[in-house]
């Protein structure tokens, strides 16, 4: 009986609808914790797997040795590569194409590679104009590495002691 | 309303040749604009107010891109319905199709006529203006039963019928809570509501018809289908209801007429209970006379922002109610309670409590 009434008087003066209201009214003027994109962003881990790219010694040799293990061991056959012999004797890949669209982003190719060449960098906003865009050719890997050189390495440093 | 007389003067000098006729069709359609240019701004810069409010509420930051923090992002959404195809369904009616959004704009725009916004500045003075609200109010409703019906689509019909039924069941409630109003002022001409409401805040209405002024609020909600009792809509439900098959500005003149709507329930709950254009701080020693340059219009829409902002605010809280609970809510607790109220304010009127009689 007194549970009754005491839930008709809480019913009557609408005490679960303030209890509601006040809870939004007190975030109205909490901080808010929107991150505008393009400004700021989230932090992102260094083993963040992204865009990939290719990468060169310091002294400028591409390190790819066309060893084949990366597309070997891609689960999507996403791995395109032709090789042949360089003028002084060494393998070197004439063609390597990813095709992003088959790409899964496992990062299987950056650890089956043995000279560290393949990578997968920390890009994840980036877009294809054309449907043939979405090839990345051995041309456009070896440009995404030597642009982002500073920050793979960064984040090579990061992860290595988790190695 | 001397400014007014010299208006017109100013205008019968500058082209002496209007005739009494042609001249008053002009003065009324100078008010009519005068009405309904503001309105339509205020709508706009409503829905943007509605997206921050409820944004921040939910610690977001709502928008802003177009603009210095978003300030234009209803310019932006206004072109963008303005410039988009309308399409119409391949079997409905394109008149009927056509007809609703107008049919639903017209009452809600033709309700402010009666609306006092300060002493004596008013598009026109009726005796019965509170009958003419609710009267024209309710007409909006055939829009949406319209639209629901032109689409030839299932989801839009499904919102109609909600859409009728809630009315059918508000509309009483709301007349039941007004009509304690008009008991108290003795009359339903809200300008002598509102003259009848003067000399301080405590003369004010909301304090004998405190569950009126909840019941009307709440009922308000519903007649203008906003959350939480926008089942009419219901997304997740019947996917967007009356407005399925609705694009481009056909859309946008629904989504006109739901918020001017909204202002004038907010107006009139002011007019009602909140003693219009009256500044609170009247027959408070002090600040009666620090206050007694604001002109009662600015009090009018000081008051009418709060309670357009407790509609967003109820928004960002509630979930939906689910339809059967809105028809309870109706027919089991707002009827009984109304009803009974207006016997406690009969008795009340005829004891000469308060204030108030």
């Amino acid at each position: 009986m007194i549970k009754k009434l005491s839930k008709l008087i809480k019913d009557f003066t609408l005490n679960e609808l303030r209890t509601g209201l006040k809870i939004t009214a007190k975030e109205l003027v909490n901080k808010k914790i929107t991150v505008q994109f393009p400004e700021e962003r989230t932090p992102i881990s260094p083993r963040f797997r992204g865009l990939h790219a290719l990468r060169r010694y310091p002294n400028g040799e591409e390190r790819c040795i066309a060893c084949k293990l990366c597309e070997a061991v891609c689960p999507a056959n996403a791995i395109t590569i032709e090789s042949e012999m360089r003028d002084d004797g060494t393998r070197r890949t004439i063609q390597y194409d990813i095709d992003l669209f088959k790409c899964i982003f496992c990062g299987f190719c950056e650890e089956a590679c043995p000279v560290d060449a393949i990578i997968e960098t920390q890009i994840f906003d980036y877009v294809f104009e054309s449907r043939q865009g979405s090839i990345m050719t051995k041309e456009r890997l070896l440009e995404v590495g030597s642009q982002n050189e500073q920050a793979i390495n960064q984040a090579k440093l990061e992860d290595a002691k988790y190695k | 309303m001397e400014l007014w007389q010299a208006f017109v003067q100013i205008l019968h000098t500058l082209i002496p040749w209007l005739d009494g006729t042609v001249a008053s069709i002009l003065i009324i359609l100078i008010k009519a604009i005068a009405l309904v240019m503001p309105l339509m701004l205020v709508v706009a810069y409503f829905t943007y107010a509605e997206r921050k409010v409820i944004g921040y509420m939910q610690l977001r930051i709502g928008p802003n891109r177009v603009g210095p923090k978003g300030w234009l992002q209803p310019i932006a959404d206004a072109l963008k319905l303005m410039t988009k195809e309308i399409i119409f369904p391949t079997k409905a009616n394109i008149y009927l199709f056509l007809l609703a959004p107008v049919l639903a704009i017209a009452p809600a725009i033709a309700v402010w006529a009666v609306i006092p916004f300060d002493e004596g500045i008013y598009v026109t003075n009726l005796d019965i203006s509170l009958l003419y609200v609710l009267a024209i109010g309710s007409i909006g409703v055939y829009g949406i039963i319209l639209a629901g019906w032109a689409s030839n689509s299932k989801y839009p019909l499904l919102g109609a019928l909600r859409s009728a039924s809630l009315l059918v069941s508000y509309e009483i409630v709301i007349g039941f809570a007004l009509v304690t109003v008009v008991m108290i002022a003795g009359s339903a001409n809200l300008n002598t509501i509102v003259q009848a409401q003067q000399g301080g805040i405590v003369h004010w209405y909301f304090i004998p018809l405190f569950p009126m002024m909840i019941i009307f609020f709440i009922s308000a909600l519903v007649e203008t289908n906003r959350a939480p009792f926008d089942v009419v809509e219901g997304e997740s439900e019947i996917v967007g209801g009356t407005h399925v098959e609705y694009s481009g500005m056909t859309f946008a003149v629904f989504f006109l007429a739901e918020y001017a709507n909204m202002i004038l329930m907010a107006v009139l709950a002011v007019v009602m209970f909140f003693g219009g254009w009256h500044s609170p701080f009247e027959a408070i020693p002090y600040f009666e006379n620090v206050f007694a340059w604001v002109p009662g219009i600015i009090w009018l829409l000081a008051k009418t922002t709060f309670f357009m902002f407790l509609y967003l605010w109820v928004r960002a809280t509630f979930p939906r109610f689910r339809y059967d609970q809105i028809m309870h809510l109706s027919w089991k607790v707002f009827l009984p309670i109304t009803i009974i109220w207006i016997f406690v304010v009969a008795l009340m009127t005829r004891l000469q409590l308060g204030p108030w009689f």
